[in-house]
């Protein structure tokens, strides 16, 4: 881990309005940094407002205050759903070679060699490029998402519980292969999940958010052997059975 | 595995409607007779080998008429079904994925076409631009946008809100390119199954037109005019209007059969998520 930040959240407020209710916060001055090469864990509980913080860093979601900067271009995002990340009509080859088509002045030879490239690097076959995403199961489509954010030379990718509508031994080889990845190529993850399992295996640093707010962040041992905020504590005693 | 049941809906749809088809194009380049021909000593012939289908007031060959009649029907509702639907599902995919003050108004103006009955409609066209095909076919062709946009745009509301749009737009993918190259082929099957019942709608509205004596104008043949023709004399010569009413009922059956199994087909085909 360096020094080098990918990404800054500076005081950053969201609301959402329910016609008809009454503006509610979703975010309550959130401030973090990413820094170079570090897997960042985002814990809380569903509704804490972890996917509209994700979804603002990457400009879907427009409508909030405060700074978002980055620091790296086109940062990517791993999403939760595997059956609906994936154009259910389009061939993996057209998919994963679409970022290319729009980013990179590269010829059609060198695209699809870059395709099959990436394709091996997330362990799959080339054979996969031929197949629809419905010929897939989730953790092979969770690596052709893998893939997708990667094939641009992304260095910051927000990973939304990237591993939670898999299979136990599955979402051990998806994060394997996160670690593996972030290790050869330098990069830095915002991860995020309520498994805090998952988190534990995976992070450098941990941010514990309730109700919009940051409650507690830290070195990931540090917090999960002192946690101080009682909801920390809270949540770690509700997962002891690992 | 469960085993495929078969899509009879489909099947017999699909060959009723080639078959259609078929008799339609066939139309277009020969008939039997000269469809226009008439003959004294023909008037009113039965159904006989030389004339298949019999002859109607003016001697005139029915089977020849019904195929040209046939191929007028179905140019005017195939031109109906591109403008309709092409500018249908323009309107449709356009409002359904930006949504905001374009889609409201856009839909509200939908909604004032749909509200008032086609027919009344087309009857409003027709007297502002005259009677004949061309206009019939531009006057169909409005009235079907309302129904092309609902359901195209219905789709992209869906569409939208998936994550593979979201990765497209990381892709950096252009919102024209997403609407048109990303989610336009998820709704393909849909669009296809309103295609066929708007081609149905199409037919029956153009018959319907020409029977009102607003649609396609003599001398060209129209299945709707034969019946209004031949309501006259259906106790002296009952196959002048049997056989352009039974043309129009096998086709509507076809495309309406062809409809329901592409319908039911979808899920089968590949399982949309």
């Amino acid at each position: 881990m360096s020094d080098t930040v990918v990404l800054e959240v500076r005081h950053m407020n969201s609301f959402y309005k329910d016609p008809g209710q009454k503006r509610q916060q979703v975010l309550k001055d959130v401030s973090f940094v990413v820094h170079q090469g570090e897997i960042l864990g985002l814990v809380g509980e569903s509704g804490c407002g972890k996917s509209t913080l994700s979804k603002a860093i990457l400009g879907f979601v427009k409508d909030y205050e405060g700074e978002i900067i980055h620091h790296t271009k086109n940062p990517q995002m791993v999403f939760q759903d595997p059956f609906s990340s994936l154009n259910p009509g389009k061939k993996i080859g057209w998919i994963l070679e679409e970022p290319l088509r729009h980013n990179s002045r590269a010829g059609k030879a060198e695209r699809r060699q870059q395709v099959e490239n990436m394709i091996e690097r997330v362990g799959l076959t080339r054979d996969y490029l031929e197949r629809y995403p419905r010929e897939l199961s989730g953790g092979q489509r969770q690596r052709v998402s893998i893939a997708i954010s990667l094939i641009q030379g992304s260095r910051f990718i927000i990973a939304d519980e990237p591993v939670s509508a898999l299979d136990v031994t599955i979402q051990k080889q998806i994060m394997e292969l996160m670690i593996s990845l972030q290790e050869e190529m330098g990069l830095s993850y915002l991860f995020i999940s309520h498994d805090l399992n998952v988190i534990y295996q995976m992070c450098d640093r941990v941010i514990v958010m309730k109700d919009g707010q940051i409650v507690e962040e830290g070195e990931i041992e540090e917090v999960y052997s002192h946690p101080k905020h009682p909801y920390t504590k809270q949540l770690l005693e509700s997962s002891m059975e690992w | 595995m469960k085993r495929k049941e078969r899509n009879y809906n489909l099947i017999l749809g699909g060959c009723l409607a080639a078959l259609m088809i078929a008799f339609m194009v066939v139309g277009l380049f020969y008939t039997p007779y000269d469809p226009d021909a008439m003959s004294g000593p023909s008037k009113f012939a039965g159904p006989s080998l030389q004339h298949l289908f019999g002859c109607d007031h003016f001697g005139r060959d029915i089977f020849s008429r019904v195929l040209t009649g046939s191929g007028t029907t179905f140019f005017v509702a195939v031109s109906t079904i591109v403008i309709g639907g092409g500018i249908g599902t323009l309107a449709g995919a356009f409002t359904g994925y930006f949504g905001g003050w374009l889609d409201e108004i856009l839909m509200r103006i939908n909604d004032a076409v749909a509200s008032f009955p086609s027919i009344l409609l087309a009857l409003v066209f027709i007297s502002i631009l005259g009677p004949g095909k061309y206009n019939v076919i531009l006057a169909l062709g409005v009235i079907f946008i309302p129904s092309f946009a609902r359901i195209v745009r219905s789709e992209f509301i869906s569409n939208k809100e998936k994550d593979y749009v979201k990765s497209a737009r990381l892709m950096g993918a252009s919102h024209v390119r997403i609407m048109f190259v990303h989610i336009l082929p998820n709704v393909v099957p849909t669009l296809l199954s309103a295609i066929a019942i708007g081609f149905n709608n199409a037919v029956l509205a153009e018959a319907g037109m020409s029977y009102l004596g607003i649609g396609v104008q003599p001398p060209d043949a129209s299945l709707g005019r034969m019946l209004a023709e031949s309501q006259t004399y259906l106790s002296r010569a009952p196959w002048c209007a049997v056989f352009p009413g039974l043309t129009v009922i096998l086709l509507v059956l076809g495309f309406g059969l062809l409809s329901d199994g592409l319908q039911k087909g979808r899920g089968s085909v590949s399982c949309w998520r």
